[in-house]
């Protein structure tokens, strides 16, 4: 079966006890577009993102990932994706060289290719200078490229990222997406959350989350003009304050 | 470029590199995970004995007799005993227990010297600071020693002639010919030291990266399960060997312990035992959930095994139900099959029910953390 979508949700549904986390979301995601999910604090975007990476096993519905179904075949999407935790995930007792071979390693790459990787990567991010560091010591934003560099550092079909730019200073934010773009010239389907609207117009299309349900999904020009809107923000607030056009 | 998961023991390698990368990084860490195995079996090995010397005594001297002083005499030339003090009024005595000057006191009643002569017998008395049961224990004993040595020379002098036909004995004491105490104690608290500095590292490897977060991205990787406990396993392993070599020159060339089994079974016991530790460590760290609780849960494990060790008090004189939860002990299983070889030269022969043993429990443990080691919350 071949088909442009590379994500494929349908009615997934996780609950904790009584409460629902995420309720009956249906979307799919193109292959290779940036694909934003927007959506307040606490929304149930960070539980919707660990079912599709193959951390929490969904309570019911239907989802595959890049061909490969969340619920029996974990292991396979692993070896598809990459993933940006919301939680800082390098190793902070390590330098920047120690972290980048370790996760390469375990990715499988070969060494003379983590070497190579390492050495363009580092010259990409400007961080050549810094490569025996220890994490410890950068500044946040530096930390933020690297975890997403070291994240796509085995060319995954999709990478998955949870709120990438959470406390990162405006510019950085932009040279961030500038990463995301980059990643995406080179065929990367690009999954990504955040509460920061403004961000919403960088994708190619979002989605708006509200207590566990997808209220809107269409293009950032698509969804203002629907609600009639200025900017992504205005119709969040809309959505937000349960008033469907 | 290319992805290659054919090569599993590739990916075991990176996690078993980058864990060692971490302990060598925190220097303090380092320096005490090797300094302290060997600062602490110096002191344990000289602090725990069972043997008991210069016990405190008071002599209540009321008869002062040339018999009553040859007694006198017996205790001061005994290593065990430290006499603080004589008195011929017996509220002396009482006085030197209560105010802990005294841990025994001795009492010689009058004419003690005049009965013995006349009547063959005299009784004396002892009184003795019991709250610590178990050295009052060992110190009556010495003390008895001391007086039936001292009857058997006042009966083979006088009364050769005519005293009964009594059963010699003979002790020959087997395997530690002089009771050294080292000998039987640094075995026992080398085992103590790598198990207690492996379980609580391995205890707290896992869900340290939990507590950081990093779990998540290791988990989101196609890494197996099994490669993660193994690759997590073997720096613990591979550094508490290291400790316990440290440990096995000090007791050959300092405390001077017989080394009368081979070197080779020696290691390959203390590699099987590793893996009960250090699985144990590790189930601990994949069921915990902060590092307090991982902690807490392998200090209480810990603590049950290691006083129901056989090390500090014998198995034998246990109650019946806790010498059948020795049997569930790999730390008293351990300390029985490296003393054997140590000490008596046991061979694989002679101890593969209990070598048995220690396999089993190491396996079941490495294959319930690796059971329970969860990539996917359910």
């Amino acid at each position: 079966m071949h088909n442009d979508n590379i994500i494929e949700v349908s009615g997934l549904t996780r609950k904790f006890g009584n409460f629902t986390a995420v309720d009956h979301i249906t979307f799919e995601v193109k292959r290779g577009e940036i694909f934003g999910f927007l959506g307040a604090n606490g929304a149930g975007k960070t539980t919707a993102i660990r079912m599709l990476t193959g951390l929490l096993i969904p309570s019911t519905g239907q989802a595959t990932v890049a061909g490969f179904d969340v619920f029996t075949q974990t292991e396979s999407i692993k070896k598809n994706i990459g993933y940006m935790s919301q939680k800082f995930s390098l190793y902070s007792d390590l330098t920047v060289v120690e972290n980048i071979r370790f996760y390469g390693g375990i990715y499988g790459l070969r060494s003379r290719d983590i070497r190579r990787k390492t050495d363009e990567l580092l010259e990409r991010l400007g961080l050549a200078d810094v490569r025996n560091r220890l994490i410890d010591d950068l500044p946040l934003g530096w930390k933020q490229k690297l975890a997403f560099s070291t994240a796509v550092i085995h060319e995954p079909a999709i990478v998955f990222m949870d709120e990438p730019t959470g406390g990162v200073d405006p510019i950085t934010r932009r040279q961030f997406w500038d990463l995301i773009y980059e990643a995406s010239d080179r065929g990367t389907t690009i999954f990504v959350t955040t509460h920061y609207m403004d961000e919403a117009e960088y994708c190619d299309r979002v989605t708006i989350m509200v207590d566990g349900r997808i209220d809107a999904l269409d293009t950032p020009g698509g969804l203002k003009k629907k609600y009639g809107a200025e900017d992504i923000d205005e119709v969040f607030v809309k959505l937000a304050r349960g008033g469907v056009a | 470029m290319s992805i290659d998961g054919r090569y599993p023991m590739r990916t075991i390698r990176f996690i078993i590199q980058k864990e060692f990368l971490q302990i060598f990084r925190n220097r303090l860490m380092l320096a005490f995970i090797l300094l302290a195995p060997v600062i602490q079996l110096v002191i344990l090995a000289y602090a725990a004995t069972f043997e008991i010397r210069n016990i405190d005594l008071f002599v209540v001297d009321q008869d002062k007799s040339p018999e009553s002083r040859a007694l006198i005499d017996r205790f001061s030339a005994s290593e065990n005993f430290r006499i603080i003090g004589y008195s011929d009024v017996e509220s002396a005595g009482d006085h030197a227990l209560l105010s802990n000057d005294a841990v025994m006191i001795l009492n010689l009643p009058p004419h003690t010297g005049r009965n013995l002569v006349r009547d063959g017998r005299a009784p004396v008395s002892l009184r003795l600071d019991a709250v610590d049961g178990f050295s009052a224990n060992i110190a009556s004993q010495y003390f008895l020693q001391i007086i039936q040595s001292h009857n058997e020379e006042l009966g083979s002098m006088q009364w050769k002639a005519d005293s009964p036909a009594h059963i010699g004995i003979t002790v020959s004491r087997w395997y530690n010919p002089e009771l050294n105490y080292q000998s039987y104690m640094v075995p026992g608290i080398l085992v103590l030291l790598i198990t207690v500095i492996g379980g609580f590292l391995s205890g707290m490897n896992v869900v340290r990266e939990k507590e950081i977060g990093t779990i998540e991205q290791l988990n989101v990787t196609p890494i197996s399960k099994t490669q993660f406990i193994i690759g997590k396993l073997t720096p613990f392993m591979i550094l508490a060997l290291v400790m316990f070599s440290f440990g096995l020159l000090l007791a050959r060339f300092w405390f001077e312990v017989p080394f009368e089994g081979s070197l080779g079974l020696i290691y390959l016991i203390a590699a099987t035992y590793l893996l009960v530790v250090l699985g144990l460590g590790l189930l601990v760290s994949t069921i915990t959930h902060t590092q307090q609780q991982a902690i807490f849960i392998t200090w209480f494990v810990f603590v049950i095994f290691i006083l129901l060790s056989g090390l500090f008090t014998p198995i034998d004189s246990m109650p019946d139900w806790a010498q059948y939860l020795t049997w569930a002990n790999p730390i008293a299983w351990f300390i029985d099959i490296i003393r054997r070889v140590m000490l008596t030269g046991a061979d694989l022969r002679d101890i593969w029910v209990s070598y048995f043993v220690l396999m089993t429990y190491g396996i079941l443990l490495i294959g319930a953390a690796i059971a329970r080691y969860r990539k996917s919350a359910a």
